[in-house]
């Protein structure tokens, strides 16, 4: 038998199973000795490569970096480095070539409008979390060929201009690691299953469930 | 594949010029003395005579390019087609209607680019760190994740939006562009798929070695390409069968692919499989990156969108006779296609040849692995009339492919049964926000009495008032 000892430790404190421990550390190989690793190799990772390296940030915004900015400071940044492929004010307009075929050069406006055939997919109408449009910018735009320069505070100041201009922050508001997360989203529950599907079901399945599909459904 | 072709010639040409204008004092057909390319080491080290000095002066001799590392007949033209309408498309779809068997060759691969970028990384440069709720942050080098126990498996990767009704557009748009030459349609709409032997380390080893803590539930992976691809994962799919791959088909990750590691996700999106594997960080719930939200969710008519969908398929696909194929006249054919499914192994496909009134098993090419191409193969006499032809798989767990009123049914009256199913069959062929539903519809192919093959689901959707074409 296989030790997946940080599986199995998960699936025990989940069930809240204490008692069993000792049992399963028994039949299994050891939970204090699977603690230490097997083959010894690889090197620890340490404060210092690990900080430039986290940077994707989470609908939490743990690992937003101090900095800020507004809607006024990013208007001048958004014209100079962003319009070029998002038009003027993010409203759209412009063919960005992209590998797959289509774009996302709209980032302003449509609210409202996803639960119809002609909605328009914008960060305004259809992002639930702000944090998602902060870690986007911030890790990938403007992109390649162009050189990725932004500071933190340019990141925040163009997150609150694209904001402002749908509509869901004031002009005046300075966004930072903690006005961030206070943001709401117009389309923050707009997606499901709400949480995310964590384990496969009872049966197996991960989502979507395509044996349903070919079952005729009762009318 | 015309300018490989003419440099190939014309390599030939100069080389041959080069030899009469200096015979024998040559060393290597293409003018250059190869220092590390021994005459023993042609003749594979056998210590036989050195092969004659001028390699490749005349057609058929082997250039040394041809021996090291070799190529294909220079009747062989097929290649990956463009998958975007404008001047800048690039040229990353799987030429379906040539594979053969079920690994696609390396340079067949489909490979979408976030942006117009290839990374080109130094491996021994390269580092995997996984961090996060670990209990020991760790850093690998390359040379050690390769010392680690390896596994190798067969394994399709499928983008998801792959058959999806958004392909088509741009489909019609590049033929009124006149680029149909390059745009074959079985390549375009499904052209996303491909099937390779992966070699590399399960992430359960990994993290079994890093110590992951109480309360983590989903990691996220990222790339070191420059667009900085990152993905949510659940650790519950993490700790089954996921690997971190280094091999494909036999050598190394192609660059395209992810060189020199990348994260292999089975059966789930091809969104999930993170090229460039740089870090891996221990969480405890997704992170809703903008490449799980903008794109890989799919809107319904109500405005719900759903999300973190991974699973894919069943799905099947006949291959041979496809879009670009001619059949030459009536007389037996052999049909051949491919069957993939996110769960398990394929159990069954079924071809029908009089559109759906009529199913035949298919023979299954042995053995049938799981979360791979299965190749199915089934004779065919065709009696020269028109018809339509089509297959459809079913999943070790009993789950068949659906056709496309099914699929309406699933994502209306069964999932969402305040949804009727002809509202989201609508939805799905006239929507103008790009749909990624994982598309396993059945894949129909119409076959005309010239022997012509033509797509026959997708233009039955039209006329679609929200495509411009
Ligand atoms: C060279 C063209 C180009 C420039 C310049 C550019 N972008 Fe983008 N942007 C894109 C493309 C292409 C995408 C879609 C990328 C994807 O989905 O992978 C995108 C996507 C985005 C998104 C996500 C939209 C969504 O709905 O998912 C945001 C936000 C964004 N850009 C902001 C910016 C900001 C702010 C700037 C200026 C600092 C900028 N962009 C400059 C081309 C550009």
């Amino acid at each position: 038998m296989r030790c997946t000892t940080p599986y199995c430790r998960i699936r025990i404190s989940r069930s809240k199973s204490y008692f069993l421990l000792p049992v399963m550390a028994l039949l299994a190989c050891g939970t204090a000795m699977a603690q230490l690793p097997t083959y010894k190799v690889g090197r620890p990772a340490t404060e210092a490569e690990m900080r430039p390296w986290d940077a994707v940030v989470g609908s939490d915004g743990k690992e937003l970096p101090p900095g800020s900015g507004s809607a006024k400071e990013g208007a001048a940044l958004f014209a100079a480095q962003c319009s070029f492929c998002h038009g003027k004010d993010g409203q759209g307009g412009v063919i960005v070539p992209t590998s797959f075929g289509f774009t996302y050069s709209r980032l302003v406006g449509g609210v409202g409008t996803i639960n119809s055939p002609t909605g328009i997919k914008t960060v305004g109408s259809y992002m639930p979390y702000a944090t998602t449009i902060w870690d986007f910018i911030n890790r990938a735009m403007p992109p390649f060929p162009l050189e990725k320069n932004l500071t933190p505070d340019n990141v925040y100041a163009a997150v609150a201009f694209i904001l402002y201009k749908n509509g869901i922050i004031k002009e005046t508001d300075v966004m930072d690691k903690n006005s961030l997360l206070e943001v709401q989203m117009p389309n923050r529950h707009g997606f499901y299953p709400d949480p995310p599907q964590e384990k496969p079901g009872k049966d197996g399945y991960w989502l979507p469930r395509w044996e349903l599909a070919a079952k005729p459904a009762a009318k | 594949m015309n300018s490989k072709m003419s440099d190939r010639r014309g390599f030939l040409k100069g080389s041959a010029a080069l030899a009469g204008l200096a015979v024998g004092s040559i060393p290597f057909a293409n003018g250059k003395a190869l220092a590390s390319v021994t005459p023993a080491l042609i003749n594979g080290g056998n210590g036989a005579a050195p092969l004659p000095t001028n390699l490749g002066v005349t057609p058929d001799e082997p250039t040394i390019q041809d021996l090291l590392y070799g190529g294909r007949s220079k009747y062989e033209t097929s290649v990956r087609s463009h998958s975007v309408n404008g001047p800048t498309g690039t040229r990353n779809l799987t030429p379906l209607q040539d594979t053969i068997g079920v690994i696609t060759p390396s340079s067949f691969h489909f490979l979408v680019l976030r942006d117009q970028h290839l990374p080109n990384i130094n491996p021994r440069e390269h580092t995997l760190m996984i961090y996060g709720m670990v209990d020991r942050p760790t850093v690998f080098t390359m040379e050690e994740i390769k010392r680690l126990p390896s596994v190798s498996r067969v394994h399709w990767l499928e983008c998801t939006g792959n058959s999806g009704m958004m392909h088509y557009r741009a489909y019609l748009q590049n033929l009124k562009a006149g680029r149909k030459d390059d745009m074959t349609l079985i390549q375009a709409m499904h052209g996303r798929t491909s099937c390779s032997e992966w070699t590399g380390v399960p992430l359960s080893l990994l993290l079994k070695e890093v110590g992951v803590q109480k309360g983590a539930s989903w990691l996220v992976s990222e790339g070191n390409d420059l667009s900085r691809h990152a993905k949510s994962m659940p650790l519950a799919k993490a700790m089954d069968d996921v690997f971190v791959a280094y091999g494909q088909n036999g050598e190394a990750l192609r660059r395209e692919q992810g060189y020199p590691l990348r994260m292999l996700v089975p059966g789930s999106q091809g969104v999930n499989n993170v090229k460039y594997l740089k870090s891996i960080k221990l969480v405890d719930k997704p992170y809703y990156i903008q490449s799980e939200i903008s794109g890989y969710t799919n809107p319904k008519p109500n405005g719900q969108a759903s999300w973190y969908e991974t699973q894919q398929g069943p799905k099947s696909l006949i291959t041979f006779p496809s879009d670009p194929h001619k059949l030459p006249g009536p007389g037996l054919y052999e049909i051949s296609g491919i069957a993939w499914c996110g769960r398990g192994k394929i159990a069954r496909v079924e071809v029908s040849t009089d559109n759906g009134r009529t199913w035949k098993d298919a023979n299954l090419q042995q053995p049938v692995m799981t979360k791979a191409w299965t190749r199915f193969r089934l004779g065919w006499n065709w009696d020269g009339t028109e018809t339509v032809i089509m297959s459809r798989c079913t999943d070790e767990s009993g789950a068949v492919q659906p056709t496309m009123m099914e699929l309406a049914r699933f994502w209306g009256d069964q999932v969402e049964p305040h949804i009727p199913a002809s509202e989201i069959e609508h939805w799905w062929a006239n929507s103008s926000i790009a749909q990624e539903f994982l598309n396993p519809q059945i894949l129909p192919w119409r076959v005309k009495p010239d022997g012509s093959i033509h797509d026959a689901l997708y233009n039955t959707l039209l006329p679609n008032p929200y495509f411009p074409v």
